[in-house]
């Protein structure tokens, strides 16, 4: 599998740090309860689909992306900077 | 024998080699195959479970019966097929799984066993007693069933692991690729042109068939050259495919040196490569399959295609008196070549009642061979004509049940393949794989005509996907007969009639197979073991499910086929785990002083990809003990040095630097003076401690972060992602300085004196006091200096850009002898911290909590951090938690042991009544006794109580005192005087 860093370009899969669902990015506030922060380190959908997910470019730039990719045909629709993600 | 004025062989250069134990000779060009055809060597192998004679079926890859072993010792390669090894000077090879020789082989006794070892005989018939099976069964099986064995010596390592990207992969260099790959290099594509022979051009080069006016073998050498000539073209030959992965992503396997006499110096075996690219097409030919009939296994029962191949290709005709049986036309171009060189036909059946012959030849149509005769070699076979039954003589009999395109690939990522009644055989779905295209017989198309138009076409359709323009090239022009075919899949009638050869697996066992409800495909495969071989029943599925669907009453397209999986034929492990052997490519990370540890004999112990001196031995010390508590006296008494560059560094700038510390940390950085350091505990975000170190401030926007040698790359990443993905909208900049700074510990009462000598201005209490930090001048050089301490004393560490590290070590070390101390290893850093009750990894292991080491109150009141509202969860505060605790052994046995577990000393050492375990332990010399860390419930209250501490892995069982973690100087009064 290959991942299109936006900073270093397509590279193999095994340059990457693979973290999960990038429901991470939205870190609660401290106060919003438990099942809000249950749901945020715990409970994860599995689409079948496509999917955002987290990948570090540690053996690269060592920028952290959110990665788009489709679980059932494993194509990889597209990926941007973490910290471009708009929130 | 070998035909005059045929084959393309080189017969001014012969080669001798030997086949089981005698030298034959063969020329340039010749397959092992090929070469022993010549010499009418028909056996050549004993089928895996019947031990049945067998000889050569095809002439490529999918050969399933003459599996070979060649070469000897730690240069054997066993299961080899003779179709695909070529031949060279001094070649040895030898048949497998026959004992004591091919031609009489006891095991043979096998097949007069058969009607008790049919399909489903594993599961019926060794079934009780139950720990029979592994005892006595299945290695009796084993030893019966088989194939080759390995030598038996370490084989050399001869393998290597290639990349390579390209615009198109071409995958076959029949005519189809060899289009293609012509088509996309002249539109300036980067293309590589892979083939699994050695030489180019596929089927052209077995068949009489001619391309633009010319022999189809010479217009295909010469597109070889032309692409040759091409810089954006790279060829691979004896290079297989192996499988389709995500992203245009392939496995391919180079047969590098297996044609040689020997590696040559520097050179590999074989090459596994990963072939990255944007589009691919598929040109990978087709397979000829077989009809069963009854002994249709007999050595002389060839694939027509394969007899044709072995006349043109190599100048061989596999028998004196040959017959054919066929159910198309295609088959009929066997006999006509044959006869055309003056073979003699004794024969040709075919099973189609309006079968006209294209040559002067005795035709049965309408007829079918109902057994072959003869036990290790095809001497007659039985006919049923239309009239009765016949009798011919033959010595080679070529069968062709029509061909099945190699869709193999367009399956390695969950596609199916379609039914095409037209060719009764399966085509590729268009789309099974992103961004590959079919052609040519692997799509279904069987005449040259059609197969050079579909490379075309092909090629024009990757290079739009590509947004290249496509070049103009005219197509050549070629046969363009149609393909007629009536299937027919085994020939009914009496005794064993085979379809998968290298499992032994009969019509009767697929009949079977449905017969006891086994009816679903994937159920037959597995239940008869029919394409469960190292072949995956490349000559067979396709038959196999056919009859399937007879015995089952549905059709053929209803049953499916089984999946096909990577490799597309086998890869030697070696190949796929190479430069993984013993070290292989793994990383060594090694500090500046590890010259001058090894030079002091000190054994080096791994820490991660790091390497560290265990201990640096003196003369007249025996054991490591000795040693070590010889450095630990150093600390305590006087000075020592130890590198603990290993302990990841980061940079941390910026004005944002602090808000990231206070939020990675569980306590507060912001209020950190200039020059000062502090202690700091990481959770992750669960609420368990991911790593503790200090940072210092060496600026009001300047930190530098220690971590642990172990959490490095884990804290590193931590921080990126807090600073990168949770607030990108903070003015933080992270860098690991791991490599770029050497630091060594000082430590010891004489710890002031030792640095005094070394750095250029004094070195004061109360410049330095404990947890102070700044720029330091050491000899001229601009270093750090760090009051911290990892044993308690009074210390220091000193960071040095690397590239002085080994001088400044060298230095360090040999001002610290001279004060009556020295260097000290890693088992004296062990003792030290454990009798401080420092922790490490062994202790924070990823369940403990923050609670568990005593350290709660870190976590500030006063602001977030990570991990803070999970930490809090019921669970992890909960007061009978296993709580960090000092052990000391107070009965008669007086070792402790790191991974033992503790219990009551009234209650039996069983997991139920466990009350917690031992993390780390050593023998502190200071105390006089072994000291030990580790977790016990609630053991922050249970100061002073006596429990048990069971190993049952060491055999040890020994009285504990639980204790105050830090045994030594608990008011800490050393490090800070």
């Amino acid at each position: 599998m290959r991942l299109p860093c936006p900073i270093c370009g397509a590279r193999d899969h095994r340059e990457f740090y693979y973290q999960g669902a990038a429901v991470m990015l939205d870190r609660p506030e401290p106060d919003a309860g438990s099942d809000v922060w249950d749901e945020y380190l715990h409970l994860r959908p599995n689409v079948p689909g496509a999917h955002d997910e987290l990948w570090s470019h540690d053996a690269g730039c060592g920028a952290w992306l959110r990665v788009t990719r489709n679980t059932v045909t494993h194509e990889v629709i597209g990926a941007v900077l973490a910290s471009e993600v708009s929130r | 024998m070998r035909v005059a004025g045929k084959g393309l062989i080189d017969r001014s250069r012969p080669i001798s080699f030997r086949w089981d134990g005698t030298t034959y000779s063969g020329f340039q060009g010749d397959t092992l195959a090929s070469a022993l055809l010549a010499h009418d060597v028909r056996m050549v192998a004993r089928s895996f479970k019947y031990h049945r004679p067998r000889g050569i079926l095809s002439a490529g890859s999918e050969e399933p019966n003459a599996l070979v072993t060649v070469g000897r010792g730690a240069d054997t390669d066993p299961n080899v097929r003779a179709t695909v090894q070529e031949i060279y000077e001094g070649l040895e090879a030898r048949p497998q799984n026959a004992w004591p020789s091919l031609s009489f082989d006891v095991m043979a006794v096998n097949d007069l066993a058969a009607p008790f070892l049919g399909a489903g005989f594993y599961y019926k018939t060794f079934m009780w007693p139950g720990g029979f099976w592994e005892k006595l069964y299945e290695p009796l099986i084993r030893r019966a069933a088989g194939l080759g064995a390995l030598g038996g010596e370490a084989a050399k390592d001869q393998s290597e692991k290639a990349y390579a990207f390209c615009d198109l992969l071409v995958i076959g260099a029949g005519p189809a690729g060899l289009m293609a790959a012509l088509v996309a290099a002249r539109s300036g594509a980067d293309v590589i042109l892979a083939d699994e022979d050695s030489l180019m051009g596929g089927r052209l080069n077995a068949e009489t068939l001619s391309v633009d006016g010319q022999s189809g073998h010479v217009w295909a050498g010469q597109m070889v050259e032309t692409l040759r000539a091409m810089d954006n073209v790279r060829l691979m030959p004896r290079t297989t495919v192996t499988g389709a992965y995500d992203g245009g992503t392939f496995g391919a396997l180079e047969r590098v040196s297996h044609h040689l006499s020997g590696v040559p110096e520097g050179g590999v075996k074989d090459t596994f490569w990963r072939i990255v690219a944007r589009r691919s097409v598929l040109a990978a030919g087709a397979l000829e399959r077989h009809i069963a009939f009854r002994n249709n296994d007999r050595p002389g029962v060839m694939a027509a295609g394969a007899v044709r191949a072995y006349l043109n290709r190599w100048g061989v005709a596999p028998g004196k008196a040959l017959t054919l049986f066929a159910n198309n036309d295609d088959a009929h171009r066997t006999a006509c070549d044959l006869l055309d060189a003056g073979v003699h036909i004794s024969g040709v059946i075919d099973s189609r009642p309006d079968a006209q012959a294209q040559g002067d030849y005795p035709l049965y149509a309408g007829a079918v061979v109902t057994g072959g005769h003869g036990r290790k070699e095809l001497e007659a076979i039985s006919l049923k004509t239309q009239t009765g039954t016949e009798r011919l003589f033959t010595d080679c009999l070529a069968v062709s049940g029509g061909w099945n395109p190699t869709v193999h690939l367009t399956c390695h990522m969950n596609g199916r393949p379609t039914w095409e009644p037209r060719i009764a055989s399966f085509v590729p779905t268009s789309g099974s794989i992103p961004g590959m295209e079919t052609a040519g017989a692997c799509n279904g198309a069987f005449s040259t005509a059609a197969c050079l138009a579909e490379g075309v076409a092909a090629a024009q359709a990757s290079l739009a996907a590509l947004g290249m323009k496509s070049a103009s090239v005219d197509l050549p022009v070629a046969e363009d007969t149609p393909y007629a075919i009536a299937p027919l899949w085994a020939v009914p009638g009496k005794g064993r009639a085979w379809l998968d050869f290298q499992n032994d697996v009969s019509v009767k066992d697929v009949k079977q197979s449905a017969a006891e409800n086994f009816a679903s495909v994937e159920h037959m495969k597995r239940y008869t073991t029919q394409g469960m071989a190292t072949d995956q029943g490349k000559n067979s599925n396709v038959t196999a499910l056919a009859l399937l669907a007879d015995a089952t009453g549905r059709g053929i397209p209803d049953t499916g086929t089984t999946t096909f999986r990577p490799p597309y034929s086998p890869v030697p492990l070696a190949a796929l785990g190479a430069g993984a052997k013993g070290k292989g490519f793994a990383p060594e990370r090694f500090t500046t002083s590890h010259a001058a540890s090894v030079e002091a004999k000190a054994p080096m112990v791994e820490a991660g990809q790091w390497y560290r001196p265990s201990y640096f031995p003196v003369q007249g010390e025996r054991t490591w003990r000795q040693s070590c508590d010889r450095e630990v006296g150093y600390v305590r008494n006087a000075v020592g040095v130890c590198d603990v560059s290993t302990l990841g560094k980061i940079d941390i700038q910026g004005p944002d630097a602090a808000r990231l510390l206070d939020l990675v940390y569980t306590n507060m950085f912001s209020t950190l003076k200039e020059g000062r350091v502090r202690y700091g505990l990481m959770l992750r975000e669960d609420g368990y401690v991911m790593d503790d170190g200090t940072t210092a401030r060496l600026g009001p926007e300047h930190y530098v972060m220690t971590t642990t040698t172990a959490a490095a790359g884990q804290v590193m990443r931590h921080l990126e992602f807090v600073s990168q993905a949770l607030h990108p909208e903070w003015d933080v900049r992270i860098m690991s300085v791991t490599e770029h700074w050497a630091q060594f510990a000082v430590a010891g009462p004489l710890a002031r004196n030792l640095l005094s000598g070394v750095l250029d201005d004094p070195l004061t209490d109360e410049a330095w006091p404990f947890m102070s930090c700044g720029p330091v001048s050491v000899l001229g050089v601009a270093g750090r200096l760090f009051r911290i301490s990892f044993s308690g004393e009074h210390a220091y560490e000193l960071a040095i850009p690397a590239r002085y590290g080994d001088s400044l070590f060298r230095l360090l070390v040999a001002r610290a002898e001279a004060m009556a101390g020295g260097a000290y290893g890693m088992e004296a850093l062990n003792v030290l911290r454990i009798e401080k009750g420092f922790i490490t990894h062994a202790e924070i292991d990823g369940r403990v909590t923050a609670g568990d080491i005593g350290m709660a109150r870190m976590i500030s009141a006063k602001k977030d951090c990570m991990g803070k509202v999970m930490a809090a969860r019921p669970g992890l505060v909960q007061e009978d938690r296993p709580q960090l605790v000092g052990l000391k052994p107070v009965g008669p046995v007086k070792q402790l042991s790191a991974g033992a577990h503790i219990c009551s000393r009234d209650e039996d050492a069983v997991p139920t009544d466990d009350q917690g375990y031992i993390t780390s332990v050593g023998f502190s010399p200071t105390m006089g006794h072994f000291v030990g860390l580790g977790f016990v419930k609630a053991g922050l209250g249970r100061h002073g109580e006596v429990l048990r501490m069971v190993d049952h892995l060491r055999g040890l069982d020994a009285q504990v005192e639980l204790c105050d973690p830090v045994f030594f100087d608990p008011e800490g009064g050393r490090a800070r005087g």
